[in-house]
């Protein structure tokens, strides 16, 4: 869209480009994100400064990630797509993705190259993990646990076992009402290593085991569905710790000074990140597709982490990564990639859960009705 | 007329019970806070049965050991619990410094007539306290979440500060937050341009069509009539989804014409049932002699039919603005990002972001409800005075 290069010729040719292609362009997006911390730090570091450089582009955001999948089933069915772009979960966009509902990227020619050059590819990484998926960034789901319960005897929990260890911390705990990650972090503490979890998880007695494994604390547990719930939970002393996303622990522990603490031991990184849906008009495709360069570059990416405690998708973007906003303090060792962070860690399997994911959600939500 | 009740003292064997038995209650409550209800209510009844015993035999002067009474529970009240306990220990205090007297003395049966058994005082009574709770259970969760809303910190918690009456724990800031952020503006400039229009819309057509339906000679009556209230009947979610792909087809979806479309059919059920209801009292020689003194239909539906089933109109067309300023399913559907609504907007916030933002904008819309409510039962009670007054 701009010149690069201080060539005349080639500034005049991208001028001229840029005139051509920028009649072209839908002059409106909508956005789709989670709304809360998260939207805010997008619409901080990729939607205002691209506003800024073109003034004469409006964007609305529509809170509507949540039911991403089904409300994009509905516009193709409707023949009416009224979104532009839309964030999702990594395994999300897989279902999308093999519905047909999601555009397939060719990422060298979409994206930007690195800062440092590298290529999309290597920049990018193990995140690319299908074909539409546009990364942005990754985030971990951990736990918290108040500083303050009596009970505990000023024992603090040092490992994740000890959400099973109703003896030491006794208490109720809040896990997410689905079997993902549940089912891993059960089998750990059941003393499977890591590198055997989905062999056993594939086995036909696995997720027996796992669910037993929860079933040692079942009657201590909040089930929560929306990531505000723990915070919330946390907060008010309802639970003694919880699991939920990092970047909300981030926000209770150092933005509403909460007596809580986390505990970075087997966090489950999971890739946040963009489609486009499938279908788009041409002119609103060719906006989206600006926007998206822009907004996934090194720097973007970068800038993001300066709003909320989640990892930038890029290599390149690590070493640009500074202090909050707001707050002033470094955010790097707040990151979920942060190397002390991880020296535990998992990484959901995308195929394994593709594959198995209706099923073991049936058995656990009869296990939890039991 | 007064009625002549004979008032006679009754034994403590009838009111130690009663009074013991409240102090249970009482006692449960307390006892359960502080981590046994059982001991609370073993607790409550002897102390209550002891307070109505020492109330009644020791000659004390009334009015000093009702005072005394209530005083001494205010201190043990505020010993235990800070300012918070002093009001309850006082509300306490007080009660049980009336209520053995009250038996007592056989006072109990002032307001009834004489000639009711013990059985049927005794339903009399349990059936205020059965009315109290149902009023109760409706209110509490909405009162709970006003000071909630008062709350300095961003989450739903009663915080000790909060809990001791210590200023520091209350604030405005959201209150200030949803008069400052753009999200909630914006909400709640869409619901203003929606609902009123809707309304609008709403009434007019729902009122005609009343006025239709209560014409004797129009055919399939029932089955229009029927239709025409569906929207009120059928679940909502299959309305929304329906509209959806109805809208999504003729270029509706996503704009402000089709969330107004959809919100005017939701209210019209209300104004049809509204004003039907006072067509039937109308009285159909009035439009007849209008028009035998040459008034045009037109002339005679704003001069004599309107005026007189206006009530029933704005009692229509309030149901109708709540309706669509309440909604949230069909909106979800039916609107998009840019037609985002106050209940939108609270819809996501309690999903995404557990802020006591929610809870401050539930407070003001809980005003405005009372308010508009309390503005319609004025003018229903005014208009059926000047009705009264006029003659005929």
């Amino acid at each position: 869209m701009y010149a690069r290069t201080p060539v005349l010729t080639a500034i005049a040719i991208a001028a001229l480009a840029g005139g051509a292609m920028a009649q072209d362009m839908a002059n409106s997006m909508t956005l789709v994100s989670w709304g809360g911390a998260y939207q805010h730090s997008q619409d901080e570091a990729y939607a205002k400064p691209y506003m800024q450089m073109h003034p004469e582009v409006s964007v609305t955001w529509d809170e509507s990630s949540n039911e991403a999948v089904a409300k994009l089933r509905a516009q193709a069915e409707a023949g009416n797509i009224t979104w532009d772009l839309v964030d999702v979960e990594g395994p999300d966009s897989q279902r999308l993705c093999d519905e047909g509902l999601a555009m397939e990227v060719n990422f060298d020619e979409v994206l930007a190259k690195g800062d440092d050059g590298s290529s999309v590819e290597d920049d990018f990484g193990d995140s690319l993990i299908n074909d539409c998926f546009i990364p942005q960034i990754v985030f971990s789901t951990t736990f918290g646990y108040r500083t303050d319960v009596a009970a505990w005897n000023g024992k603090e929990p040092q490992d994740l076992c000890a959400i099973f260890d109703l003896e030491n911390f006794p208490g109720k705990r809040s896990l997410e009402k689905r079997p993902k990650k549940n089912l891993e972090w059960a089998l750990i503490c059941d003393g499977v290593p890591k590198d055997q979890l989905y062999e056993v998880l594939d086995s036909p007695e696995g997720v027996d085991r796992a669910l037993k494994k929860l079933g040692t604390i079942k009657d201590q547990v909040v089930w929560w569905s929306s990531g505000a719930d723990t915070p919330q939970l946390l907060a008010d002393g309802e639970v003694v710790m919880g699991s939920t996303y990092n970047g909300r622990l981030f926000s209770l522990i150092e933005e509403q000074h909460q007596p809580v603490k986390m505990l970075w031991d087997w966090q489950v990184f999971d890739f946040d990140g963009w489609i486009i849906p499938a279908d788009l008009p041409e002119d609103r495709l060719a906006r989206v597709e600006d926007f998206v360069r822009f907004a996934t570059d090194t720097k973007r990416l970068a800038d993001q982490a300066k709003y909320i405690s989640y990892g930038p998708a890029r290599a390149s973007s690590q070493p640009l990564v500074s202090t909050h906003a707001v707050l002033g303090i470094e955010m790097g060792p707040h990151m979920p990639t942060n190397p002390a962070n991880q020296k535990n860690y998992l990484v959901n399997n995308i195929e394994w859960w593709a594959d198995n994911q209706d099923d073991v959600e049936a058995r656990f939500q009869a296990w939890l009705a039991q | 007329m007064a009625q002549i009740v004979l008032l006679k003292p009754q034994p403590f064997s009838f009111y130690g019970p009663v009074v013991a038995a409240a102090g249970a209650l009482a006692g449960l409550f307390v006892g359960t806070a502080q981590g046994s209800g059982l001991a609370g209510i073993v607790l409550g009844a002897v102390l209550a049965a002891g307070i109505a015993w020492g109330l009644t035999h020791l000659s004390l002067p009334r009015r000093a050991a009702r005072w005394g009474l209530a005083a001494i529970f205010a201190v043990l009240g505020f010993v235990g619990g800070g300012v918070m306990g002093l009001i309850v220990g006082a509300a306490f205090g007080a009660f049980f410094g009336w209520f053995p007297y009250w038996l007592a003395d056989g006072r109990y049966r002032a307001g009834l007539p004489p000639y009711l058994t013990a059985g049927q005082v005794l339903w009399e009574y349990s059936f205020l306290v059965i009315c109290g709770f149902i009023f109760f259970f409706l209110i509490a969760p909405i009162i709970v979440v006003m000071p909630l809303s008062f709350n300095a910190e961003n989450f739903f918690t009663f915080t000790p500060a909060m809990l001791h009456l210590d200023p520091s724990g209350y604030s405005l800031k959201h209150y200030r937050e949803f008069f400052t952020s753009s999200d909630w503006q914006h909400a709640l400039r869409n619901s203003l341009a929606i609902a009123p229009v809707a309304t609008a819309l709403a009434v007019s057509f729902g009122t005609l069509a009343a006025i239709g339906l209560s014409q004797p000679h129009v055919p399939f009556r029932q089955a229009i009539m029927a239709i025409l209230i569906s929207p009120m009947i059928v679940p909502l979610i299959i309305s929304a989804a329906g509209m959806y792909f109805f809208y999504s087809r003729i270029g509706l979806q996503g704009t402000y014409v089709g969330v107004v479309l959809a919100h005017a059919a939701l209210g019209i059920p209300f104004v049809i049932i509204t004003v039907t209801a006072t067509l039937v009292g109308f009285d159909r020689s009035l439009t007849r002699a209008a028009s035998s003194m040459g008034a045009g239909p037109v002339t005679t539906f704003f001069r004599v039919q309107m005026p007189l089933i206006l009530p029933g109109v704005i009692s229509g067309a309030l149901f109708a603005f709540i309706t669509s300023f309440d909604e949230v399913v069909v909106v979800l559907f039916v609107g998009s990002a840019k037609q985002q609504t106050l209940p939108w907007q609270m819809f996501t916030g309690l999903r995404e972001q557990i802020s006591p933002t929610i809870l401050a904008v539930a407070t003001i819309l809980v005003g405005i409800s009372v308010a508009l409510l309390a503005t319609l039962e004025i003018l229903r009670r005014r208009s059926e005075r000047l009705r009264g007054m006029s003659p005929g």
